[in-house]
């Protein structure tokens, strides 16, 4: 007994000693792994954070990037992704998250990691077209046959519709959400009182409020949560790719255009001396072949020849399968901008911010 | 097994509620993990299992374990041994900060040190000067899975020693016994079955911690994910036999720590008695 005790003891201490050697080993190793990080000689990292829908699209991206920069450069290119709820993606990276481009879903966010000083002002001029270099828009998802009968905004008011979308405090698709709806009630003669009662009525019906678009995807498509999903154009053709005959996109008679902003992170790339091939990365999202990829992926592309492209050819609001040619998308409808709200910064200080009209019409609940 | 009340209508109505209600919430869902794992046959399975990123959240996770497993044993026993060994002025206070992790929400563990470490805080500038990343990479990982696991160890220790007193150990140090020998040869010997099992529950919580490692990962694929983040993104990814394919391997983990928890506390139990 008393030698198998003292066996025992020798085992774990050595065990334990073990143990620690190799916790020193993968720890010198990790902080080598930061540092050198971004540059190498024939290869090199950059980190892309992103907000929830566009995983697929950048997985997509980054293969067609790196054969493109191989051939330019000779050099090697990785990317990490990040995805998760655009504002709270801006947080992390304002937070310290080492993100040498940022890709999030609204101007707003990417203001917010400007304002915690890694993004230099002016940065909407860096690239074209205010730096979005596709965008999309925001129309219903509903189950087969469309059971409640939804077709625009006002049907969303009923007592029997249940709402799925994402929070807006966290979400950027959700503020394009919040912010289509608002146009609707604004465009149908309502005055501000009016539109925050109705606004008020539609958060009500909402069934879910999930941090990001990707979890409201998954309440409404996996979870079988609510009669629509107020969602990404992307969102829901994605939705309707991975589940033929299940879903119907309904297309309402106005929703706002939602152009999602790219920015090279400065202090980062400054740091780590990836500016170079963060700037092109970003600057090739432009390009003919990448716009195609987008497209491809459901996101409106800016290039104009490629958005007649791949305009839909069928009639009506209500695209009950995916088009087979891929045209799909829908030019026949009223669509705002940002600028009708007089530029994110205003819109988030009256809607989003702390004290604004969401948080007055969501906790009067 | 003394008690035998056959006729016992209670003893059958308690056997019912329970087996339900572990048919419902334990047995159902994880019969369900492995059947969709398995849904797109053996192959997939295994190219699910494979692929680069999941191989790379797997070795973290082993990794993470290690580390806090190593970093809480230390801090564990030195813990215990100071609480019932030494009295002095603050020892309460002590005692109830290593249980603070248990009653703190790991999210809010997670956003702590966000603060201490993150872009804004005050020593943030000092880090950077030395190239060092906490948050957002392994380190940070790393550093909340010890944070959530930490009293596990000398929470199991500090009642053995408790029980067993100083009585040995003041008379092997009459007999002219160090420090060093007293621990090797009378104290650990008799915590050793304990401090195993606090291993093992250590090891249980840190592999499947989720909400302090969320906060802090920054989500990099490949780089910060661990199983239970890499998870919900194949998840959300509507990528099921990968989601449910790594969820059976986390099972089977804690299935294998499940068995070593039983033979810990059984041995234990007959050393205590012998």
């Amino acid at each position: 007994m008393k030698k198998r005790g003292r066996f025992l003891t020798l085992l774990m201490v050595t065990t334990l000693a073990a143990g620690s050697l190799m916790a020193c080993g993968s720890g010198s190793k990790e902080t080598g792994n930061t540092q050198t990080g971004s540059k190498s000689g024939d290869s090199i990292e950059i980190t892309n954070v992103s907000y929830d829908p566009t995983r697929e699209l950048y997985a997509a991206y980054n293969e067609l990037f790196a054969k493109h920069w191989q051939e330019e450069n000779g050099q090697e290119v990785s990317v990490v992704q990040s995805h998760g709820g655009s504002g709270k993606q801006a947080l992390e990276v304002a937070n310290g998250l080492q993100a040498d481009v940022v890709t999030l879903a609204l101007e707003g966010d990417v203001d917010a990691v400007k304002n915690a000083g890694l993004i230099e002002d002016g940065y909407v001029d860096e690239f074209p077209l205010d730096s979005s270099p596709y965008t999309s828009s925001i129309v219903f998802l509903v189950r087969k046959d469309n059971p409640k009968n939804i077709n625009d905004w006002d049907d969303l008011l009923r007592d029997d519709v249940g709402v799925i979308t994402p929070n807006p405090k966290t979400s950027g698709g959700a503020r394009w959400n919040y912010l289509a709806a608002w146009y609707y009630f604004e465009k149908q003669g309502q005055s501000e009182d009016e539109i925050k009662e109705s606004i008020k009525t539609l958060y009500e019906h909402v069934l879910v409020l999930d941090s990001g678009a990707r979890g409201a995807t998954t309440s409404f498509v996996e979870n079988g949560q609510g009669d629509v999903l107020l969602a990404w154009e992307n969102e829901a053709f994605l939705s309707l790719d991975e589940h033929p005959g299940e879903y119907e996109i309904v297309v309402p008679s106005a929703s706002i255009l939602c152009q999602p902003t790219v920015a090279v992170v400065d202090e980062v790339v400054d740091k780590r001396g990836t500016r170079e091939v963060a700037t092109e990365y970003l600057n090739y999202l432009y390009s003919e072949e990448a716009q195609r990829l987008e497209a491809e992926w459901y996101y409106r592309p800016s290039n104009e020849e490629l958005l007649k492209e791949y305009q839909y050819e069928g009639e009506g609001n209500t695209i009950t399968e995916l088009p087979e040619n891929h045209k799909w998308i829908i030019t026949d409808i009223d669509l705002t901008n940002i600028d009708h709200f007089g530029g994110w910064t205003k819109a988030t200080e009256k809607h989003f911010a702390d004290g604004g009209i969401f948080d007055s019409i969501y906790e009067k609940k | 097994m003394e008690i035998r009340n056959d006729k016992g209508v209670v003893k059958w109505l308690l056997i019912g509620i329970c087996t339900v209600f572990l048919l419902v919430t334990l047995v159902l869902p994880l019969v369900y993990v492995i059947y969709t794992a398995l849904r797109d046959g053996l192959g997939a399975y295994f190219a699910a299992v494979k692929d680069q990123y999941a191989v790379k959240a797997i070795l973290l996770t082993i990794k993470v374990v290690i580390i806090s497993v190593v970093v809480n044993s230390i801090f564990g026993i030195f813990a215990a041994w100071l609480i019932t060994r030494f009295q002095f002025r603050g020892k309460k206070i002590i005692s109830t900060l290593i249980d603070l992790p248990l009653t703190i929400s790991p999210v809010i563990a997670g956003l702590i040190f966000v603060l201490t470490f993150g872009r804004q805080s005050a020593i943030y500038p000092f880090l950077e000067k030395w190239g060092i990343q906490i948050i957002f990479a392994v380190p940070g990982v790393v550093l909340a899975t010890i944070f959530v696991t930490f009293p596990f160890i000398s929470r199991e220790i500090i009642p053995v020693l408790t029980v067993e007193g100083t009585d040995e150990e003041e008379a092997a140090a009459l007999m002219g016994a160090n420090g060093f020998q007293i621990f090797t040869q009378i104290t650990f010997p008799h915590i050793k079955w304990a401090f195993l099992y606090g291993v093992v529950l250590c090891s249980a919580r840190a592999m499947g911690e989720f909400g302090a490692v969320s906060v802090l990962s920054g989500h990099l694929c490949g780089r910060t994910n661990t199983m239970p983040l890499y998870i919900e993104l194949l998840y959300q990814a509507f990528d099921f036999t990968g989601a449910f394919a790594l969820s059976s391997i986390l099972v089977i983990m804690a299935i294998i720590i499940l068995v070593l928890r039983n033979i810990f506390e059984y041995r234990g139990k007959k050393e205590m008695e012998s």
